[in-house]
């Protein structure tokens, strides 16, 4: 095996990981997991919790020992190889810093253990500090720095020791909705600019879409989907992953005729044509499908229209306004982008129509 | 976090004990020494109190239940119980609030004086009492100019033990408080409800739990108390002292042994209910949000009220402290004012050998007792085998038994082959490693709990070994709980007499016992020397550990800052 191969540099083949519920029952929270990561990527392990994105990301570091399958890094099996030698630093949920040790010890912990000098240590850590923006702190305790600050920390702490991988478990959760993005953009950049393999668990969907290189969206312990974050926002696979990456509106129909350039299917007691170019999938004439569109795709309009509503809820969150409607058969989210303040608002209560721009429709099968 | 964090491997629960076989020696000899030293003497004494003459009768009991002797003494001890856990409970909240929640002065001269009775000999509040008030009493026949004024009975006792045992009050309370957010009471301000209501409505409900909590700790304290009431109790038969009379005075074995397990009804049976109290708020994390104090609930007028109450109530252990010291320096108390060393002699001819012994049996059980109640959260706390739970219960159950009947079992079971210990050292010290271990193990599952696996993941995962990662992470986050298991333990046995006064003998007395007797033969001036040379050997034990560790006092004594 080529040494230097930057293709399939973690691979993780037929990874299964069974656990006892404690009553009894075994529960597979991981199952047959197959996935190649090249080197220098970063890719996110995305899903709601329980998916075993965690799990994954433990078996990797050798927290977990897998039930069956194998973890090849560079070539070589890993499976036995304990987890304070597997050299791959996370950085945890908690950050996990060690509240006996100042910055400076908590940044040297790793490099101590490798028996670096002293003198190459304090270079390193002073680098590592600077680079994630702590400079000045290293005297302090964990427990005197913000949130934020203790995030940096525990990022450095997984820097400083130059690892060929780095995993990510919930980095940001514990963070403020600013900070999350700051700190995102910041692991982003240092990520890119070192050349770092990074494998990021995360259940939220924006964090996913913003630093990723591939995102692997996982659901009861199986991987549902993988692509870029445009091909997974573009083209969710499943309904599964259209309700979690687009918080998509989800209808019942039916396939009513098919043509050249459009299938035809009929919902909410009217036809909808939807482009064939994004049809991926054959449907036959007769078929019930379910249908997902993103709420960026409805279009709201006052008057009468194809599809009647009401207005329930009516959100401006600054850049977009984002709606609730109530029709017929229930309730649909629109959200429409608020540009030169040229755009109409519709207020609570107020009847109006909508339709959906149909190139966005996914169709699926029952 | 994710699920799968409540889920466990998929492992038989004995697979780690196989895979570790120092582990699954380690538990072996655990189990085995909890199993001789805890239930073995207990399952003696019970055997004792049914079957004196060999055949299981209820006779014992039947006796104890129909003489009016004994009626008494239960009645007078739950009687002595209950106010005495009233007032002190009262005082622990008062000290509790004020230092806890208002904005009083002094906190530090308030908190070190709720500490001192912790710290103390068992009795040194009784011998001040008797000091002051008794027939030769400084503040009863010298200020008051009464004659023959009598101390001796419940109203002495009541003194002594509320003032001896508020703290125990005072340290669960502040804990229950402190974890009492302060916003719950601003934010029923905020809704409209006035200074009192809120106490009214919402702290002191919160608090509830833990005022019953401490109010059942302290009525078993002063039921199990046995150096008070024999040395002040006068009249007022109690239960742990007519065991003790029975028992060694009259050598009625079964009957004396009976009256022990008596106490032990209740003192189980509130370790039970407190444990199921004090579930919820035992691990209370350090998070940074809301320690700040709550001063918007208290009023300069509350902040004055509180501040002379504590004050009167230090003032009073202050006094005692004075008296004891004093009554070192003076000739004949109430008699004969002037000064003289001449007890400082004497206790130094008689005392000599016995403070050299306590001290040294103190100082080879504190260590044994500080890793072995380590140990034992270690293996509770991280490790997975069968039987985990029931090695917890029983290292912390020898909390529950009383004093009387640990002696009185220890002195049962341990009488002869293959297991002939009474009048050794080994005995005492064994009795107090059992005894003071609890202590010790509560402190180090309470700050074990508090490091998260993460920690210790993330040290694995930055390359260190599990060995290394428990010197250099696990070991120094516990090392506040070791030191204060320590200081306790060393307090514990040097403070000792319920238990070891069945166990001690001529070659391995104790300096509790020793001041006893003086006291008994109105040696006050030569017991309060004894009792002051105590206190100030634990002191400068206290103030060493503080120093070589620089641990502060709150995290010594685990009380709030």
């Amino acid at each position: 095996m080529d040494q230097n191969n930057n293709e399939n540099y973690l691979l993780l083949k037929h990874l299964v990981k069974d656990f006892h519920d404690g009553r009894g029952n075994i529960v597979r929270a991981v199952d047959d997991i197959d996935l190649s990561i090249n080197r220098g990527e970063l890719v996110t392990l995305l899903g709601p919790s329980g998916c075993g994105k965690t799990t994954t990301l433990r078996m990797i570091a050798g927290f977990e020992v897998q039930t069956a399958g194998d973890i090849v890094l560079n070539g070589k099996k890993i499976n036995n190889v304990p987890a304070f030698n597997r050299n791959m630093p996370m950085v945890f949920q908690s950050y996990a810093l060690f509240p006996h040790l100042s910055i400076f010890e908590n940044i040297a912990y790793g490099l101590k253990l490798r028996k670096m000098p002293k003198e190459a240590i304090r270079n390193d850590v002073a680098m590592a500090a600077q680079m994630v923006n702590l400079v000045g702190l290293e005297d302090r305790y964990p427990g005197e720095l913000s949130g934020g600050q203790q995030q940096r920390v525990a990022l450095a702490r997984a820097l400083v020791l130059k690892p060929d991988i780095i995993l990510f478990d919930e980095p940001l959760s514990n963070l403020d909705a600013k900070l999350r993005i700051q700190t995102r953009t910041e692991i982003r950049r240092v990520q890119q600019l070192l050349g770092i393999t990074a494998l990021y668990v995360t259940h939220d969907q924006s964090e996913a879409l913003s630093i990723s290189d591939t995102i692997v969206i996982m659901n009861n312990g199986k991987i549902v989907q993988t692509g870029s974050p445009e091909d997974i926002y573009n083209h969710p696979a499943s309904p599964f992953v259209s309700d979690f990456i687009g918080n998509a509106n989800f209808f019942d129909g039916k396939v009513s005729g098919s043509d050249e350039q459009f299938l035809k299917v009929s919902m909410l007691g009217s036809e909808v044509h939807i482009p064939q170019r994004v049809i991926t999938d054959d449907f036959q004439v007769g078929e019930e499908v379910s249908l997902a569109i993103k709420p960026e795709a409805v279009v709201v309009a006052p008057g009468e229209g194809s599809f009647q509503g009401k207005i329930e809820v009516s959100s401006f969150i600054g850049a977009t306004t984002e709606y609730k409607v109530e029709y017929a058969d229930g309730f649909l989210t629109a959200i429409h982008p608020n540009t030169h303040g040229e755009v109409q608002n519709y207020r609570f209560g107020q009847e109006v129509s909508f339709s959906f721009k149909s190139e966005f429709f996914r169709v699926y099968h029952k | 976090m994710t699920t799968t964090h409540t889920l466990r491997p998929p492992k038989n629960k004995f697979y780690q004990l196989t895979r570790e076989p120092a582990l699954l020696i380690g538990v072996i000899a655990i189990f085995f020494l909890l199993g001789l030293f805890i239930l073995y003497p207990l399952f003696t004494a019970i055997r004792m109190s049914l079957t004196p003459e060999g055949v299981l009768t209820g006779e014992v009991y039947r006796q104890l239940f129909s003489q009016s002797r004994y009626i008494k003494a239960i009645r007078n001890s739950i009687l002595l119980g209950t106010i005495v856990a009233t007032t002190a409970t009262i005082i622990g909240f008062i000290f509790a609030y004020a230092i806890t929640r208002a904005r009083i002065g002094g906190r530090r001269f308030f908190q070190g004086m709720a500490l001192l009775p912790i710290i103390s000999p068992p009795f040194m509040f009784a011998l001040s009492v008797i000091l002051l008030f008794g027939r030769n009493g400084l503040i009863t026949a010298k200020l008051l100019g009464m004659d023959m004024a009598n101390i001796y009975g419940l109203k002495g006792l009541v003194i002594v033990q509320t003032i001896g045992m508020f703290p125990i009050a005072y340290m669960t309370l502040s804990g229950i408080l402190q974890g009492i957010d302060p916003d719950l009471e601003t934010s029923a301000m905020n809704l409209g409800a006035k200074r009192f209501r809120v106490f009214r409505t919402v702290t002191l409900p919160l608090a509830f739990p833990g005022i019953f909590a401490s109010w059942l700790l302290v009525f078993v304290t002063s039921l199990t108390d046995f150096g008070n009431p024999i040395i002040i109790g006068g009249e007022f038969d109690v239960l742990s002292v007519q065991a003790y009379l029975e028992f060694t005075g009259m050598g009625n074995l079964p009957r004396g042994t009976a009256l022990a397990i008596l106490l032990l009804v209740p003192t189980v049976g509130v370790f039970f209910v407190q444990k199921h109290i004090m579930k919820n708020k035992s691990y209370i994390t350090v998070t940074g949000k809301s320690s700040r104090r709550s001063s918007a609930t208290t009023t300069p007028l509350l902040n004055l009220s509180l501040t002379i109450i504590c004050g009167i109530i230090a003032g009073f252990v202050l006094l005692f402290y004075i008296t004891i010291i004093s009554g070192s320096f003076i000739k004949l108390w109430g008699v004969n004012w002037s000064f003289t060393l001449e007890h400082f002699a004497y206790s130094w001819d008689v005392g000599l050998r016995t403070m050299k012994n306590t001290l040294l049996l103190a100082i080879i059980s504190t260590p044994i007792t500080a890793f072995f109640g380590m140990a034992i959260s270690y293996i509770v706390v991280r490790k997975d085998f069968p039987g985990k739970h029931l090695m917890e219960f029983l290292s912390l159950l020898s909390y529950a038994i009383p004093g009387t009947a640990v002696g009185i079992s220890y002195i049962l079971a341990f009488n002869k082959a293959p297991f002939e210990l009474s009048g050794t050292a080994f005995i005492l010290i064994t009795c107090y490693v059992f005894r003071n271990v609890p202590i010790g193990v509560e402190g180090g599952i309470a700050a074990l709990k508090q490091i998260s696996d993460e920690i210790e993941e993330s040290s694995i995962n930055l390359g260190a070994t599990s060995s290394v990662t428990f010197r250099k992470i696990t070991l120094p986050l516990i090392r506040p709980a070791f030191f204060s298991g320590a200081t306790f333990a060393f307090v514990r046995s040097m403070t000792a007499i319920s238990a070891i006064i069945f166990l001690v003998s001529a070659r391995w007395n104790h300096m509790t016992v020793l001041i006893l007797a003086q006291t008994e033969i109105m040696r006050l001036g030569v017991a309060s020397v004894m009792s002051f040379a105590l206190i100030v050997i634990i002191m400068a034990f206290i103030f060493i550990i503080m120093k070589l560790t620089g641990l502060g006092r709150e995290q010594i004594f685990g009380t709030t800052q």
